[in-house]
This record gives structure tokens, C-alpha cells and sequence, in this order.
């Protein structure tokens, strides 16, 4: 008998688990682990501080999340031994493995920041990417009644990585409807110089700050939060004051990963970006966030990487080389507030372009606000768990495709790519 | 695409100056872009500049600061020091490799 082990059971690992259990032979057995009970659908995270989902709502038993066949070990991975093909648990036997897969996302790291969890922390500093800390926004957003809201990104790379942006424009029409928003000023605090740094996002989306009336401050680099004071201090030594602090911390991998010294500076595993696999653990894969790839952390993201991985999975088994097959394709709705939404679709070469995506919905609109574009990113709440995760196919494909899309002027030296 | 002559060699460079093309990069060149930006280049700065370019050759991305800070033992605040008003951008500049981006 032959052991696949997965590790990490959110979106990557769920997937990966489900799919190879389709398509491994009973010679292998597909054992995923997750210390967790309950699976959490992350993006509907963006929407419960303005109460638009109840917190249920967004978890599920993670027991329910597997096809039958795959087993799954309730245990906290420490520590992988490579060089034996081992997994390492907190409590319990270790695990020996002959082929491996890392799932285990990012996690998030507000001690890294000077101050960011003292005073103030969850009384009027808040984070929105955990369940708890957008539960208790939810509850400061519903009584503020006026003051400096500031979102401050501390470092990248982050998980979903418009989702601030998102925030800021929910977060505009809510104060809009609750009557308070002209006593509200909105400011994004980020580190890097623009708020759209790729070009087409820039010129297609420039309008969307001033409409919303969102304050930038660039080139925010945070050294330190004082929330007794409410201000945030940069390297630079500039100082943005606040009423509200609405933080994304800096982003690591898992702590095995640090513990095994496998993973860079933030605990990201160095990664193959063509092939996923592994650079430096025999035998392994790996998915989604913990990876450190130059493309998004993003559900979408995790998906064609599982994808991808499947396929290399399946030769390995085999004994046969993994083929480059993943592009650094991702593919995300922005929410833009008041029931509009953009869709973005780009890989490792090609930067979010418009046009249009087909589907069999219809098309959605690239880097152009439309209804569609929202519907299309609420119906991913029930695609998440009855297609995704369960590892049936979706209509878009783990490559992504030219078609529809508008190329600028100078990347149009290939336009036999563009009709295909 | 624009194009500048840095220490006599011609570079394609977008609309903020960075180049586009990290390999005609040489430290001539990358000495020309810092007096350019009012800089005097000393061994620490170079620690950041060759690690800038070693990784993006490796990785494809332009290291933020923290991994630069982890990887070469130059502290965050001596960064700062050395590349006053946005190290990010001006180790990115002078080292010929983009600028640090999000994915939008
Ligand atoms: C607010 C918000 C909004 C988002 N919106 C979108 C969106 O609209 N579209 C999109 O595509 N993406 C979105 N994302 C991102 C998306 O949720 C993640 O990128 C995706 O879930 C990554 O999948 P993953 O499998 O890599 O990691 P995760 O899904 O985070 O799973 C990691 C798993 O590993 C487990 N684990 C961790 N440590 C250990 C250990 N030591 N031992 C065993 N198991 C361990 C965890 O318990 C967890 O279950 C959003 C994220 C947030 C926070």
C-alpha cells in the first residue's frame, strides 16, 4: 500500500485529496490532514463586517468536505523529515509518505508588527482575514458613527490581494446607507506607490478611488502601531492617525515549515512555478498560498494549481518526470460596492487585460464594473462547496485563455495567440 | 519604449524609468542610475543592489524589503538610511529590475 499525504484540508488540499482519490488506484491510500474541524470560506470574509453573511453561514463540518475514500487525521503537522518521506505531529505516530502534497496556507502574523496587537487590538485595531476578527469589526463598524477609518497593508505578499481595495468600497456604500458617510474619512495606507500598479489596471480603474472618495497614502511602510494614541508610524517616520485601524498583518507560511527550515525568510516554500514541485523536499508538491510563486494567493489561484498538481501527481506515481503546466493563472472578482463587481483574469506573462470572459453564464466584463460580474461572485459561495471543493469541473480552465480579451497596442506582436 | 544611454550603453526603460530589460544591466550602468538619483553608492548599498538582482533572477519577482533586510543582514532602518524616500522603488531602479507590484 502507497500513502499520497496531503497537508493543510482548505482549498487546495480539499481539492487535491478529492480528485486523486478519483484517480489513484486502491494500492494507494490518500490521507489529508487538517487540525481543524470546520472549513472556512474565506472570501465571504469581505462581506460580514457589513453584515451581508451571518458567520455559519461561511463554515462548514470539515468532515462533510471529503469524497468517501480519503482519510482524514485530525492532527497539527510539526515537522516534515524529507529525507526519510515522514510527517511529523504535535501528538501521535509519525506519518511516512511516498508522495506529498503542502497545503497548509498562509498564516496570519500581526505579532510581527511593533504595537499592532497591544492597546486597541480588537477594541478599535482590527484585522478582517480571520473569522473572529471580522466578526468584531462587524460589531465596531455598526456603532462608529464618524472619524479617520484607516486600512493599512503591512506587508506583501497577502492573500487576495484586492481585497483591501474591496473593503474600502463596501465599506463607502455602507456608510452611505447607514447616513454617516460624510463624517467618515476612508484611507488606504499601502506599501507600494499606486494604488493599480499594472498599467491596464491603472488606466481602466484610476476613476474607482475618487468616486469612492478613498484617501491614498502610498509607499506606507509600518514599523509600528500605537493604538492607545491611534496612529501608525512608518520607517520613513511619517505618522497616520485614526479613529478605526482596519489591518491586513504581514502574511507567513505554516510554523512546521519554519521548524523544518524549509521555506524562505516568510516561511514560503520555494516551489517549481511551472511544475510545483517542490524545490527542496523529495517527493513533494506544493499548493496554493504556502507557495512562493510571483502570481496572487487566491482560491482561484489554489484551484489551478491543484489542477495542475493532479496531473504531476498521477505521472509521479508512475515514476515519470512532472510536466510545466501551470501558468501563474488566477482569476478574481473585485467587488466595487452599490451590486457591481470587475473580474480579472491574468498569469505569470500577461497583466490583467479588458474585454470580455466568456462563460456559459455569459460573459463577465474584464477590469469593467457590471452586475453580472457581483452575481457571478456570490454564486461562487455555492460553487465553492458543491463543485470546487469536491473537485468537479468548472468552466474555467486551470491555463488562461486570450479569448475576448483586448491586447494593448505594443503585446500584439502574436495575434494568432490572441484568436485562438 | 523609451530608451536612456547610461554609462554609454543604451537601455529600454517604461514610462518611470525602470528598465525593462534586466539583462543590459551592468554596474556601470547601475552606477550611472544612482548618481542619476543623487546617490553615492557604498558597499552596503551594493549588498541590497546585488541581492536585488541575484533573486529576481531567480525567483522572477523583485524582493520586498523584509527578505532583502533577511538576506543580506542590512536592518530595516539602515535601509531606510541608505535609500532615503522609498527604498523599494530606488534599490528596484538601480538594481534594473521592476518595480515592486500587486497583481492589479
Ligand atoms: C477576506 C478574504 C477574501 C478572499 N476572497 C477571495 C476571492 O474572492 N477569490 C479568491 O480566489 N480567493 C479569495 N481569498 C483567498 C483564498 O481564500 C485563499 O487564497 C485560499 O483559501 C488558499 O487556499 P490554500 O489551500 O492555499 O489555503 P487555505 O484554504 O487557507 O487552507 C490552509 C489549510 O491548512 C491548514 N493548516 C495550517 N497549518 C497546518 C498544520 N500545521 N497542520 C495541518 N494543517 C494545517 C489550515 O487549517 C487550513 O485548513 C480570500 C481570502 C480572504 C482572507
Amino acid at each position: 500500500m502507497k500513502t499520497l499525504a496531503v497537508l493543510g484540508a482548505g482549498t487546495g488540499g480539499t481539492i487535491v485529496a478529492n480528485r486523486m482519490r478519483k484517480r489513484l488506484g486502491k494500492d494507494w491510500r490518500v490521507v489529508v490532514v487538517d487540525p481543524r474541524d470546520q472549513h472556512l470560506y474565506q472570501p465571504g470574509l469581505l462581506f460580514l463586517p457589513f453584515g451581508r453573511y451571518e458567520p455559519e453561514e461561511l463554515l462548514r463540518a470539515r468532515k462533510d468536505t471529503f469524497r468517501s475514500g480519503v482519510e482524514w487525521l485530525r492532527s497539527e503537522v510539526v515537522g516534515i523529515d524529507g529525507e526519510a518521506r515522514r510527517v511529523e505531529f504535535a501528538e501521535g505516530e509519525p506519518l511516512s509518505y511516498d508522495l506529498l502534497v503542502v497545503a497548509s496556507g498562509v498564516r496570519l502574523r500581526p505579532d510581527l508588527t511593533e504595537g499592532l496587537t497591544g492597546p486597541g487590538w480588537r477594541e478599535k485595531v482590527f484585522d478582517f482575514y480571520s473569522l473572529e476578527g471580522a466578526s468584531a469589526l462587524r460589531a465596531a463598524l455598526s456603532t462608529f458613527e464618524g472619524g479617520r477609518l484607516v486600512l493599512n497593508v503591512v506587508e506583501n505578499p497577502i492573500k487576495c490581494p484586492v481585497a483591501p481595495l474591496e473593503f474600502l468600497f463596501l465599506a463607502d456604500e455602507y456608510f452611505t446607507r447607514r447616513g454617516v458617510r460624510d463624517r467618515v474619512e476612508l484611507v488606504y495606507a499601502t506599501p507600494l506607490d499606486a494604488a493599480f500598479t499594472k498599467p491596464q489596471a491603472a488606466k481602466k480603474l484610476g476613476y474607482l478611488l475618487e468616486e469612492k472618495k478613498v484617501h491614498l497614502v502610498t509607499e506606507f511602510m509600518t514599523s509600528e502601531v500605537d493604538g492607545a494614541a491611534g496612529h501608525l508610524r512608518s520607517y520613513d517616520e511619517r505618522e497616520e492617525p485614526f479613529d478605526l485601524l482596519v489591518t491586513i498583518p504581514t502574511h507567513s507560511g505554516a510554523a512546521f515549515v519554519e521548524r523544518s527550515q524549509l521555506g524562505d525568510e516568510l516561511a514560503f516554500l520555494p516551489t517549481d512555478p511551472h511544475t510545483l514541485r517542490s524545490k527542496n523536499i523529495p517527493g513533494a508538491f506544493v499548493v496554493g498560498d504556502a507557495t512562493d510563486l510571483p502570481t496572487s494567493k487566491a482560491g482561484s489561484v489554489a484551484h489551478f494549481e491543484a489542477e495542475v498538481v493532479c496531473d504531476n501527481l498521477l505521472l509521479a506515481a508512475k515514476g515519470e518526470e512532472p510536466e510545466p503546466l501551470f501558468d501563474g493563472h488566477a482569476n478574481c472578482f473585485v467587488e466595487t460596492g452599490w451590486g457591481k463587481a470587475l473580474l480579472l483574469d491574468f498569469n505569470y506573462e500577461t497583466e490583467p487585460l479588458p474585454g470580455r470572459f466568456p462563460t456559459p453564464w455569459g460573459p463577465f466584463t474584464l477590469l469593467e464594473e457590471s452586475r453580472r460580474n457581483h452575481w457571478g461572485k456570490l454564486a461562487f459561495h455555492w460553487l465553492y462547496w458543491n463543485a470546487l471543493l469536491p473537485g468537479r469541473p468548472l468552466p474555467v480552465e486551470a491555463r488562461m485563455s486570450l479569448t475576448g480579451k483586448e491586447l494593448p497596442q505594443e503585446t500584439t506582436e502574436q495575434p494568432e495567440r490572441a484568436e485562438a | 519604449m523609451p530608451t536612456k544611454t547610461y554609462a554609454g550603453v543604451e537601455v529600454p526603460v517604461d514610462d518611470e524609468g525602470y528598465l525593462t530589460d534586466s539583462s543590459r544591466w551592468n554596474r556601470e550602468v547601475g552606477q550611472a542610475i544612482a548618481e542619476e538619483l543623487g546617490l553615492e553608492l557604498t558597499d552596503e548599498h551594493w549588498k541590497l543592489i546585488d541581492f536585488a538582482r541575484s533573486d529576481y533572477a531567480e525567483r522572477g519577482q523583485t524582493p520586498g524589503l523584509r527578505r532583502m533586510a533577511a538576506n543580506t543582514g542590512v536592518g530595516m532602518k539602515d535601509i531606510y538610511r541608505l535609500f532615503p524616500k522609498g527604498p523599494g522603488k530606488l534599490i528596484a531602479k538601480v538594481a534594473g529590475v521592476p518595480k515592486p507590484k500587486s497583481c492589479i
